[in-house]
């Protein structure tokens, strides 16, 4: 699915990126740890293209997208659940969701409207407040809202940046739900987490970035025994 | 039948993009935690974080037995001893003792390995498996007793030696699937020859052996004297232990378990790469361990790579049964040989017997090779020219195939020494 080897990138002279190699496999939910400024967002962010590749190359489904616009990513199937939601919050459910499919479907409307109502199944509160702003949305429901937004897409491959993030607890178990859901239903997800325990919990692999670069990998619960990962990431004093 | 089929049988670009991000990972490990490849690397200049591709994997440097001996006990292991939970210490075919580790995670590793290649050889949950190996420090027993459980069959812990109740417990128990030595395998079916047991009457389906080189011949005669299937495994303590490689039910190679250990093969005089196919050395990087990483070791094992697709389905690259060790090797009157390369020939040959002795002793100047090989009675019951016709023919192969004269003498069935572990079968009498 996502291939990458040796990549590097930064912003302007500030490499941030050295030398990152990893992969997804299909149908695989791949996490990837790492302390604040390690360079995980940098790492997704790259991958969508907002952030130029320096060196290294980045292959979707067998297609290097080095070279590859960024909407034309999203086309290529891999979509982003940005960090903070970001969902437009002026607009209202429904709009958020139109505007997610516009790089699927264009003019496809019957297509479209279709997906959406199996979208609003998968989260059903959302069908409840179709016709309400984004914005007066509770912070839960917004998270739920920018996931629907990156599958009405149909991508290949759903990114999601700390979708936990300022989360009630109780909320953050039914995020790592659907997330676990979406694998069921066939779905590729790379998950950048914060909250290791959790993404290392639903996750089948994961990566661990420690300033820009990737110091283990391995199956996650491989990485939930290791002691280094016990110690930095999950808060146990361990010996 | 596959263990981890996802695995075994993985396209050869996604296994080389696992290798290449394990490896990345391993040589950043090494080089934050274990100090002497911190210092290698540095003297060396190697930017362990700019290790791009496997091809690089040449500019490495090399990690020798003696590496092991001189960093006695821990002084390799790549995390406290806190998070060690097992500590093997090798079998000393040659030399002193060296010292491995392994964590949680590394013996989970290990257990699937030995599962894959107990799975690999027809072992199932069915089987009753008698692991004649030894426990304690060798690491031979505990690494196949851990997979063989994993799979899920009924082990035999019964460690090695005590052939009389080894035979015993084949019997009683109804094991069906042997873990030993090749040596030891053939030991126990000579014993049983002798006791006078039915061997066909024994549920023994499966042989899983190693430990030391051996050869088609001996293999040959071990299935014939069993009736089992023989399949050879590979692997040894500095590296992991048993679950290196091992043969799949077509017997042509080990598979070797390449998304754990990434394998080369080079001239152990040059250090160079041998050509591909060619038989050489055989140098193993650990992709996955987390206690004892070890950085191209050098095994002194000699064999070869078979890269051509195998008839059972798996991937994996296979590597060719042993052809010997680069310290068995003897320098003969300038001509290299080894033990291995006797044991086929003696196989080849009609009347001599799996059991031999290599005496080099050195008159004068010139080195003489005696081969003591036993052969079957009727020989010696036979007229004198019947034995020199044997001799001589044997005299004339072994100048054919090795290149060097020896002398050759037959003894009795039984005169040479059995072994339990590991057999000893040169005595190198020069002093050099």
């Amino acid at each position: 699915m996502l291939k990458i080897k040796n990549l590097e990138a930064g912003y302007g002279k500030l490499k941030v990126l050295r030398r990152i190699s990893m992969h997804v496999n299909p149908g695989e939910i791949v996490t990837l740890i790492g302390a604040n400024g390690a360079g995980k967002t940098t790492l997704l962010h790259t991958i969508t293209g907002l952030v130029k590749t320096l060196a290294g190359e980045i292959s979707l489904q067998g297609k290097n997208i080095n070279k590859t616009a960024p909407e034309k990513r999203v086309a290529a199937g891999c979509s982003l659940v940005p960090e903070g939601r970001q969902v437009f919050s002026t607009m209202t459910v429904k709009e958020n969701l139109v505007l997610g499919g516009y790089v699927q479907y264009k003019k496809d409307k019957k297509t479209a409207a279709h997906e959406m109502e199996k979208i609003l199944h998968i989260f059903p509160v959302l069908k409840e407040r179709e016709n309400q702003l984004a914005g007066t949305l509770s912070g839960g429901e917004q998270q739920m809202l920018a996931m629907g937004r990156a599958l009405m897409a149909k991508p290949a491959l759903i990114m999601m940046d700390e979708p936990s993030t300022g989360l009630a607890p109780l909320i953050v178990k039914d995020i790592f739900r659907i997330i676990g859901k979406l694998r069921e239903d066939g779905n590729t997800v790379l998950l950048v987490e914060q909250n290791a325990k959790a993404a290392l919990g639903i996750a089948d692999r994961g990566y661990v970035l420690e300033t820009g670069k990737i110091i283990l990998q391995g199956p996650a619960e491989d990485l939930l025994e290791n002691r280094d990962v016990q110690r930095a990431y999950l808060g146990r004093d361990v010996g | 039948m596959y263990w981890e089929e996802e695995k075994e049988c993985m396209p050869r670009e996604d296994l080389e993009q696992l290798q290449l991000e394990r490896l990345q990972s391993t040589l950043y490990r090494v080089a934050t935690h274990v100090p002497f490849y911190r210092k290698k690397f540095k003297e060396m200049e190697v930017d362990p974080d700019g290790f791009r591709s496997l091809l690089e994997l040449r500019s490495l440097p090399f990690t020798t037995k003696d590496d092991l001996r001189e960093n006695y006990p821990y002084g390799l292991f790549a995390v406290p001893l806190r998070d060690v939970v097992r500590v093997h210490a090798s079998s000393g075919t040659t030399g002193a003792a060296t010292v491995v580790g392994y964590t949680k995670n590394d013996i989970k590793n290990w257990s699937s390995l030995t599962a894959r290649v107990l799975t690999a050889a027809g072992v199932t949950k069915d089987d009753v498996v008698q692991i004649a190996f030894g426990y304690g420090l060798f690491t031979g027993g505990f690494g196949l007793h851990y997979g063989a459980e994993k799979v899920g069959a009924s082990v035999i812990p019964i460690s090695s030696g005590n052939t009389k109740r080894q035979i015993r417990i084949m019997q009683d128990f109804m094991t069906t699937a042997l873990v030993c030595t090749p040596s030891y395998a053939l030991l126990l079916a000579d014993t049983m020859i002798e006791m006078g047991i039915n061997i066909n009457a024994l549920p023994l389906k499966y042989g899983l052996f190693g430990g030391e080189p051996w050869s088609e011949g001996m293999r040959a005669e071990i299935q014939n004297k069993l009736h089992i299937l023989a399949t050879d495994n590979y692997g040894l303590s500095e590296v992991m232990g048993p679950g290196v490689a091992g043969e799949c039910r077509e017997c042509t190679g080990l598979h070797i378990n390449e998304d754990h250990f990434l394998v080369e093969i080079i001239d152990p005089e040059t250090l160079e790469p041998v050509a591909p196919g060619k038989t050489g050395e055989i140098v193993i990087t650990t992709l996955t361990k987390e206690a004892f990483p070890v950085i191209r070791y050098r095994t002194r094992d000699l064999t070869r790579l078979i890269t051509e697709p195998c008839a059972c389905g798996r991937t994996l690259h296979r590597m060719e049964r042993l052809t010997g060790r680069t310290d068995d090797m003897l320098i003969i009157k300038g001509v290299n040989v080894y033990p291995t390369q006797i044991e086929s020939v003696l196989f080849e040959i009609e009347g001599t017997e799996p059991h031999y002795q290599l005496i080099v002793e050195r008159e004068g100047r010139l080195d003489k090779v005696t081969v003591k090989v036993e052969v079957v009675e009727s020989i010696f019951f036979d007229q004198m020219k019947k034995q020199r016709l044997l001799v001589e023919e044997i005299k004339k192969r072994m100048a054919t195939e090795l290149g060097i004269s020896v002398d050759v003498k037959l003894v009795e069935q039984k005169s040479l020494e059995r072994f339990e572990g590991k057999a000893k079968r040169v005595i190198d009498k020069r002093e050099l």
